[in-house]
């Protein structure tokens, strides 16, 4: 909010330079342990991210449904709730959108856009659901959310066996290929969306707003700073619940709808591809701050897509990336935890303690 | 055990909140600590007792120099501190917050906890059941609980910080026998913390009064009380001027409400409150009062009867409807219910201001906070986040995210906890609200609070209501007797007097009229 103090650069340093060191010292050692260079396999990531305009594209497009769930969960944790069903949301968004396009006969335009509101509205949905248990029916969103992934996984798996199989017979490669005009245009011979882009940054600046700027941001604020508080002041804490799930399910359904017409332009078993869960941690590094999302979602896709080449060029597992990125995400909270412990000793938030007032009395 | 503590100085940032306090505790002596909110009683003693870590000073215990680097060492010499607000395990069971911290075997030793229970239990007169949840127990009680546990720690040196805000009168007399037992014949050592003249006069044999940081004297008792209201505040006290406001027509009107909880219910009772009323709510903790005065704010459910606000019928509407009448409800745990921690005040503010805009504007919001803060005389900025407020701000910025104009404002203990000067201020702020028709209800431990304040009281005990009483024509000992009235094994316990007046007392004052004020 308009309180928060400017971010001083030792802040900056602290907060994310730290972290950064002390997750490649790990990930350095698990390199010098397997007998690597270190300093070859990070070059060897870096190329294959960014070496040729092909992978840059690669990136940017992975970074989409990433940047997408992100900011939704920025939305979810700020209302204190830990929404796990994102992967669910996705797939529920992605088979809303193939809905659309293998029933719906339209031009591309519409098409496109009749997919993403619809899997805007599948995600949304979905979202709800877990919501809604939670508030009528005492399940906490974590199981709830978890239980949802499952139910979403085996519909669409059903789904892709039953209903929407291949004439030439059902296989775990999805459905058929969806109409020329459910497939969102790419940029030349690239494997990148830019309408993705767009939409992706789009959503990054309407959720900063409307977390900072408006009445809805500062309820779901206060109700996730303190539930109780909150009601009692008169915020419809149940309602914005609801609110805060649905709308990050529509940004994780857009998610699912750009994954399967941009990138596989048919509906597969894993559409989700674990980007939910990925998504959870990027939105546990930003510390839920929406602005920050796009670029650490640019550095999990570049890790992610300059990993497989550790395999090509170095024989090592490309899961290194996954370490990699966890890595940093462990580091990020721990070095947090760390600051927040020694601002405590140094007695600059000295909350435990009930500040004292010496001053009270002479200003009172 | 001896317990000295030399030249303590402790700061918080910029507040300087111990500066060079020099205190010597003597085994066999109830120890007051008096002073103002804000003055450094709990800082000291939090410092005593490990949570907190003196910038410089020194603690010895028996002549020998200790360091304390958490509580669990300084229980291991033998101090030990019970918190203004329980510091133990809701969820729990009194056997599993006994065992607590007790011993490092893997598995704990039941039957020992069961045993030393019902020992302690029986040598202070404590009847809890070990099996029972801690949720469940009167704040009381966990504080008995809270004692055993610290006594079956091995403490020798007791710190109550607060100990008599939120309990019943009788749990009082209770727990000063407990204590006095404890020091006198015993040869504990017990640090009695407050803010309270009648509480430390009745209890302690030495006081070390303390302002703004600083120990201002160390007196004997008996002592005049003018001079220890001398060494607290520097000045006398103001009275404060209650404005006389004749009673309009009728805002809250219940009728046969019965309002069913798990623990208690609250029975057929109804009340007609009129505009620019002051009604207080007596009674023991537990006994109805809270559960009550949430039904008519329209937080908690109501099982037959019905509620009117203004005439208009509001039982089993939600509670948006009854803050769209005009209500607002001032809990009495600040920071649980009241405030969120996290949020400032300028949030705060935006927040509480529910007819504001969808979009903030949130200069216009700051402006708005500097404004009350300025009004509300409250010590912090519009970016101070309130849970670095003390404990006196946070209660005068509940008050200040009030809006004007209310129909009915509920509170829970409004001035629990807090000195004086904050008290006065604080119902100086409350009764001003009765020129603009609003009516209060307010609950109250502090029986002197409820005659002084109150037009009328009403006595809960056991759930049920008392007819209501006119301020002007009760006492404390009245009060006392409906109190306890019904609450036999809690009042024999305590050793008050029983007979049958506390019933006649009903009779008595029952006035269908209701007493004009």
């Amino acid at each position: 909010m308009e309180s928060r103090a400017p971010a001083k650069l030792t802040n900056i340093l602290l907060g994310l330079v730290a972290p950064l060191v002390l997750a490649l010292a790990f990930t350095t050692l698990i390199l010098v342990a397997v007998g690597a260079s270190p300093w070859e396999a990070y070059w060897n990531i870096l190329l294959g991210a960014f070496e040729s305009p092909e992978k840059i594209a690669d990136v940017l497009a992975a970074c989409v449904p990433l940047t997408l769930c992100g900011v939704g969960m920025c939305i979810t944790f700020t209302a204190g709730q830990w929404n796990v069903g994102v992967e669910g949301q996705i797939i529920l968004g992605a088979i809303f959108a193939t809905w659309v396009a293998l029933n719906l006969d339209l031009p591309q335009a519409s098409m496109l856009a009749a997919m993403l509101l619809a899997g805007m509205l599948g995600g949304a949905l979905w979202g709800a659901l877990a919501g809604l248990l939670k508030a009528f029916g005492r399940v906490h969103e974590i199981f709830g959310g978890l239980g949802l992934n499952y139910v979403a996984q085996s519909l669409s798996i059903w789904l892709i066996f039953n209903p929407w199989k291949p004439a030439d017979g059902a296989t775990m490669s999805g459905t058929d290929p969806f109409p020329d005009a459910a497939w969102m245009p790419k940029l030349a011979h690239l494997r990148v969306a830019p309408l993705a882009v767009i939409i992706a940054l789009v959503a990054v600046g309407v959720v900063a707003f409307l977390l900072r700027g408006t009445r809805w941001g500062l309820e779901l604020k206060a109700m996730g700073k303190n539930f109780r508080s909150a009601s009692l002041i008169g915020v419809p804490a149940t309602w914005r619940m609801l609110t805060a799930f649905a709308a990050c399910g529509a940004l994780a359904g857009l998610a699912g709808a750009i994954r399967c017409s941009a990138r596989y332009g048919r509906m597969i078993p894993d559409i989700s591809g674990g980007q939910g869960y990925l998504a959870l941690l990027l939105a546990l590094l930003v510390a839920y701050r929406p602005l920050w999302v796009p670029f650490v979602a640019l550095f999990f896709a570049a890790v992610g897509v300059g990993s497989p080449r550790l395999e090509l060029n170095m024989h090592l597992d490309s899961a290194l990336g996954g370490v990699i990125r966890a890595a940093v995400v462990l580091a990020v909270m721990m070095v947090g935890g760390w600051r927040a412990l020694f601002a405590r000793r140094r007695g600059q938030k000295a909350l435990a303690a009930g500040p004292p007032t010496a001053t009270e009395g002479e200003v009172a | 055990m001896k317990v000295e503590l030399v030249g303590i100085h402790k700061s918080f940032g910029p507040v300087h909140a111990n500066r060079g306090i020099t205190l010597t505790l003597e085994p066999g002596t109830i120890h007051g600590l008096l002073g103002e909110n804000g003055a450094g009683k709990t800082t000291l003693m939090k410092c005593l007792s490990g949570y907190q870590t003196p910038d410089s000073g020194t603690i010895a215990v028996d002549g020998e120099r200790v360091s304390f680097s958490s509580p669990d060492e300084a229980i291991r010499r033998g101090i030990g501190m019970l918190h203004q607000d329980p510091l133990d395990f809701p969820q729990m069971r009194v056997l599993d917050n006994l065992m607590l911290g007790q011993g490092q075997r893997l598995r704990p030793d039941w039957r020992w906890g069961r045993q030393m229970l019902k020992e302690l239990g029986a040598r202070f007169q404590f009847d809890l059941d070990p099996d029972a949840e801690v949720a469940k127990l009167t704040v009381g009680e966990r504080q008995q609980l809270e004692i055993l546990r610290l006594l079956a720690l091995g403490v020798k040196t007791i710190i109550l910080d607060e100990p008599t805000t939120g309990i019943s009168a009788p749990q009082k007399v209770r727990l000063f026998e407990t204590l006095r037992q404890l020091a006198a014949d015993e040869g504990y050592a017990i640090v009695f913390v407050s803010h309270k003249l009648e509480d430390v006069e009745q209890l302690c044999q030495r006081v070390t009064v303390l302002r703004q940081g600083a120990v201002t004297g160390e007196v004997e008792m008996p002592c005049s009380l003018d001079y220890l209201v001398e060494l607290m505040f520097g000045r006398g006290l103001p009275t404060i001027e209650c404005p006389l406001v004749e009673p309009g027509a009728a805002v809250l009107d219940l009728d046969g409400v019965t309002i069913p909880s798990y623990r208690l219910t609250v029975a057929d009772v109804g009340i007609q409150v009129r505009a620019g009323e002051v009604i207080g709510l007596a009674g023991l903790e537990g006994s109805g009062q809270r559960l009550f005065l949430r039904a008519c704010a329209g937080l908690e459910r109501v099982s037959s009867g019905c509620i009117r606000i203004d005439s208009r019928e509001m039982t089993a509407a939600p509670y948006r409807r009854f803050l769209e009448a005009g209500i607002a409800y001032v809990p009495a745990s600040r920071m649980e219910e009241g405030l969120v921690p996290g949020l400032n005040l300028t949030e705060h503010f935006a927040l509480a201001d529910r007819q504001g805009p969808f979009f903030v504007d949130w200069s216009a919001s700051r402006r708005q906070a500097e404004a009350r803060i300025r009004e509300y005389n409250i010590v912090g900025e519009p970016a101070t986040f309130v849970e670095s407020l003390s404990g006196g701000n946070q209660q005068r910025a509940l008050l200040a995210l009030l809006r004007s104009g209310l129909r009915l404002l509920f509170l829970e203990h409004p001035t629990r906890g807090l000195d004086v000067d904050s008290a006065n201020w604080i119902w100086q702020q409350l009764l001003a609200r009765r020129e603009e028709g609003t009516a209060i209800l307010f609950i109250s431990a502090d029986l002197d609070e409820l005659l002084e304040r109150a037009d009328r009281i009403v006595v809960f005990s056991g759930g049920a209501m008392s007819a209501p009483l006119a301020a002007c024509d009760t006492s404390v000992e009245e009060l006392g007797y409906l109190i306890a009235g019904k609450a036999e094994a809690r009042e024999t316990r305590a050793g008050e007097t029983r007979d049958g007046k506390a019933r006649d007392v009903v009779v008595d004052v029952w006035n269908p009229g209701h007493p004009q004020n």
